[in-house]
């Protein structure tokens, strides 16, 4: 019997797995061989076009072209924006839904107000913030009002970069980070465990020392120098994103305390804990999942990220440029089909290192729970 | 039986009669013709205007006007792409003539030649030699010019330019000159708006520095961008930049024509649109209320650029087609549209009565001017490069180095088969 349910099961999946396999997993191995070849520029929308095997000539280029330079500065846009939309979006997120788990009067009305943005279109929202951002009127005269002078930050049009920091020199920022996220994670186990943060602290520490003595040694990742950094006309994008999101992982989040039952938190009001404790001791680590899906979904979403800024700055703006927009300009305006293949691929490879380890812990908790 | 026989014989027969066309009468057109175009918004009357015209003369042809809107065709170019890979062109499609189209489709062997079609009408000799040679190659002519609009022009306000005691520069060392005055007294010397407006600048800027016949030597890849003449231009484009507005990335080039309009600005470089825009919208009167020029250094040369329709390969309905094309390209035609639309005829023989006071002034300029095509619209420079060369601006706007930026651009034009 049980053999017959695996076959019915099967028989019932396969048109699912027929459908998936061609349109997602068909396509993107497409792409995948169309960014192998060289197919783009003047003759590209023949009705055979001539289309040769380049190889991972269209990856080196983006990674160390002279005409990469805009993707480059992309990738890091993209970095920084990810970064900061899951700490404003979670931060914010996680804070409202701690006000609002107090059951405050009128609880469900603020509920449905902070989650309203997120029902509008990203067109919609991206052309009234940039008309609020716009520097000679919208949220710069706010100050005035109360008296005070008004801003003169310059918003979406300022061409400022912070945190600059030379292409040339990635290998080492790289060795950097990796250093500092090992000691990070071994001052953790510091207390507890001070064999086992020595695992990570000597190891890091060994990394990041080389890293500073060694750095000229190391091989550089482009031929000429090229300054990227965190360009702060990608502030306003920001605060779009994080007022657009921050309702959904507060409401994340408030399903998550609602779940945690009542008698555990009366049980630690009785121990004696304050409010600030509970939260975090025992309300926070219990919805860990939650915070780790709400990571996945909003890095998910700040990489395909394109109405928004398409709306913000438009289509050619350096300074807010973003991957996903650089893909469908190389591949629907400049008719460079190799090239746009080619970036496509890397934004879901990367997409990848997030969602592919967070399934398979998953599908290991569930094989363990069974 | 027999007599079954005979009637549905009969009944077939006549049925065969009333099906088959007339042959005898051959302009008699049947069918559909289906038109693709990104004219939606404020040029919707105008294109209904040409559809009119073409249902009077064709009156057995149902015409489907399949439009995409979003502005200068950015989603309907995509759309057709889409479309003409999946086999299934329009009948005909809007396309800004010139190496837009002639880089992305003709290049493809995707469009048919129009040169019968240009001989039987009689565009060779209504066009401008200057304008054929721009939207043709050696192979043939792809497709008919539309409307005309010129992009060197230089807007003011002309009351505002005699309080401040200024007059419109003649060239762009005139212009250095009087710009810090006006910077002093507060007033920003040159409106300027986001991404594409900095390219139409550009144009400006390089046909003043380059002059015409490098300018067009430069797009037959005949001079390089990082010859000394192209580094120069890029240099004086820099110091003109310097004058410009600082909130420039976030306005619309509407908002930019209102600094001018408002007082704010004093000049502004924008295509003839911006009449359209002044008059219709701001209800300002062309001569008293607002005034043009040359873009400084170009007085003598014309930057067109030009909607065309053209005739892709293995159309549906390719004789209502060819007939499309003949009435955008007639004297009734152009005539019928341009008016509604703002724009100036492209044949020399147009009805001046029907326009207004800028289109007559840029009309008596398009036949006696040397005619260039504008590289920010698509005549000069195939798509690849144009995409490429916003990238390339953005460089210079961030380093404002003259030098590496023309050797950037030269690397775009190579890669995009400009220049070798």
């Amino acid at each position: 019997m049980h053999n017959k349910d695996r076959i019915k099961a099967f028989f019932t999946l396969l048109p699912s797995i027929i459908l998936i396999g061609i349109f997602v997993y068909g396509f993107i191995g497409n792409t995948f061989w169309i960014s192998l070849t060289d197919w783009g520029g003047v003759a590209a929308l023949a009705e055979n076009p001539v289309r040769n095997y380049a190889g991972l000539t269209n990856y080196i280029d983006l990674f160390t072209g002279f005409l990469g330079g805009g993707f480059r500065q992309d990738l890091v846009n993209a970095v920084f924006y990810s970064v900061l939309l899951l700490a404003g979006a979670i931060g914010i997120g996680m804070f409202l839904a701690i006000l609002l788990d107090s059951k405050p009067r009128g609880e469900a009305f603020f509920r449905t107000v902070f989650l309203y943005p997120m029902s509008l279109s990203f067109i919609v929202s991206g052309t009234i913030w940039r008309w609020m951002l716009a520097p000679q009127g919208g949220v710069n005269i706010l100050p005035e009002y109360v008296g005070l002078k008004p801003l003169t930050f310059r918003w979406l049009s300022s061409t400022g970069t912070i945190l600059e920091f030379n292409w040339q020199n990635l290998l080492q920022l790289a060795l950097y980070l990796i250093s500092f996220f090992l000691i990070i994670a071994g001052l953790r186990w510091i207390k507890h465990n001070p064999n086992r943060a020595l695992k990570w602290l000597l190891p890091g520490i060994a990394l990041g020392g080389f890293a500073w003595l060694g750095g000229d040694l190391l091989p550089k990742a482009l031929f000429m120098e090229e300054t990227h950094g965190f360009n702060t006309a990608t502030f306003g994008i920001i605060a779009a994103t994080v007022w657009q999101y921050s309702g959904y992982t507060m409401a994340l989040y408030l399903a998550g305390f609602t779940g945690i039952s009542q008698d555990l938190r009366d049980a630690a009001m009785l121990d004696g804990a304050t409010n600030t404790d509970y939260y975090r001791h025992i309300a926070l680590p219990m919805v860990r999942p939650i915070t780790i899906s709400a990571v996945i979904i909003l890095s998910h979403i700040s990489l395909k990220m394109f109405d928004l800024i398409f709306a913000m700055t438009g289509p050619d703006n350096g300074q807010t440029g973003h991957p996903a927009l650089n893909m469908y300009l190389t591949t629907f305006r400049a008719n460079d089909f190799a090239r746009g293949a080619a970036i496509a691929i890397i934004l879901f490879l990367i997409a990848a290192t997030f969602i592919i380890p967070y399934m398979i812990s998953s599908y290991r908790q569930r094989r363990a729970g069974k | 039986m027999k007599k079954t026989i005979f009637t549905v014989f009969l009944t077939l027969a006549a049925a065969m009669l009333l099906i088959t066309p007339h042959t005898t009468c051959a302009k008699d057109l049947s069918g559909q013709l289906e038109i693709f175009s990104w004219w939606a918004g404020d040029e919707g009357p105008a294109l209904q205007a040409l559809v009119d015209l073409y249902t009077k003369k064709n009156s057995g042809v149902e015409v489907i006007n399949a439009t995409v809107s979003g502005g200068s065709g950015v989603n309907a170019k995509a759309v057709l792409k889409t479309r003409m890979l999946g086999g299934e062109p329009p009948d005909s499609f809007q396309v800004h003539a010139g190496q837009e189209l002639i880089g992305t489709w003709v290049r493809a062997d995707r469009m048919e030649d129009l040169t019968p079609l240009f001989k039987e009408q009689g565009f060779m000799n209504a066009f401008p030699e200057g304008l054929i040679k721009n939207i043709g190659t050696d192979k043939g002519i792809w497709s008919v010019p539309v409307t005309i609009h010129r992009s060197n022009v230089l807007w003011f306000v002309p009351a505002n330019l005699k309080k401040w005691g200024v007059k419109a520069p003649n060239s762009w060392d005139d212009f250095l000159t009087i710009a810090p005055k006006l910077k002093e007294k507060g007033i920003v010397p040159l409106a300027l708006a986001q991404n594409w407006t900095v390219n139409h600048l550009w144009e400006s800027v390089a046909l003043a520095s380059l002059g015409a016949d490098n300018w067009d030597a430069l797009w037959a890849g005949k001079l390089a961008f990082d010859s000394p003449e192209g580094v120069k231009a890029w240099e004086l484009f820099g110091k003109i930049i310097e004058f410009t507005n600082q909130d420039a990335s976030s306005l619309s080039w509407q908002q930019a024509t209102d600094m001018v309009v408002d007082g704010r600005a004093a000049f502004n470089i924008m295509g003839d649109w911006a009449a359209g825009y002044m008059s219709t919208t701001k209800k300002m009167v062309p001569g008293s209320g607002f005034g043009w020029a040359a873009s400084p250094g170009t007085a003598g040369q014309f930057l067109f650029l030009a909607d065309s329709f053209g005739l892709p390969k293995g159309a549906t309905n390719r004789d209502n087609a060819l007939a499309w094309l003949a009435v955008l390209g007639s004297r009734e035609g152009s005539d019928a549209f341009n008016p509604l639309k703002g724009s100036i005829s492209p044949r020399t023989d147009s009805d001046l009565s029907k326009y207004n006071d800028y289109a007559k002034s840029a009309s008596a300029d398009f036949s006696k001017d040397r005619i260039v095509g504008s590289l920010a619209h698509g005549v000069s420079a195939n798509e690849g490069f144009m995409n490429d060369f916003a990238a390339v601006m953005e460089m210079f706007l961030k380093s404002r180095n003259a030098a590496i930026t023309a050797k950037a651009a030269q690397q775009t034009a190579v890669k995009n088969g400009i220049g070798k």
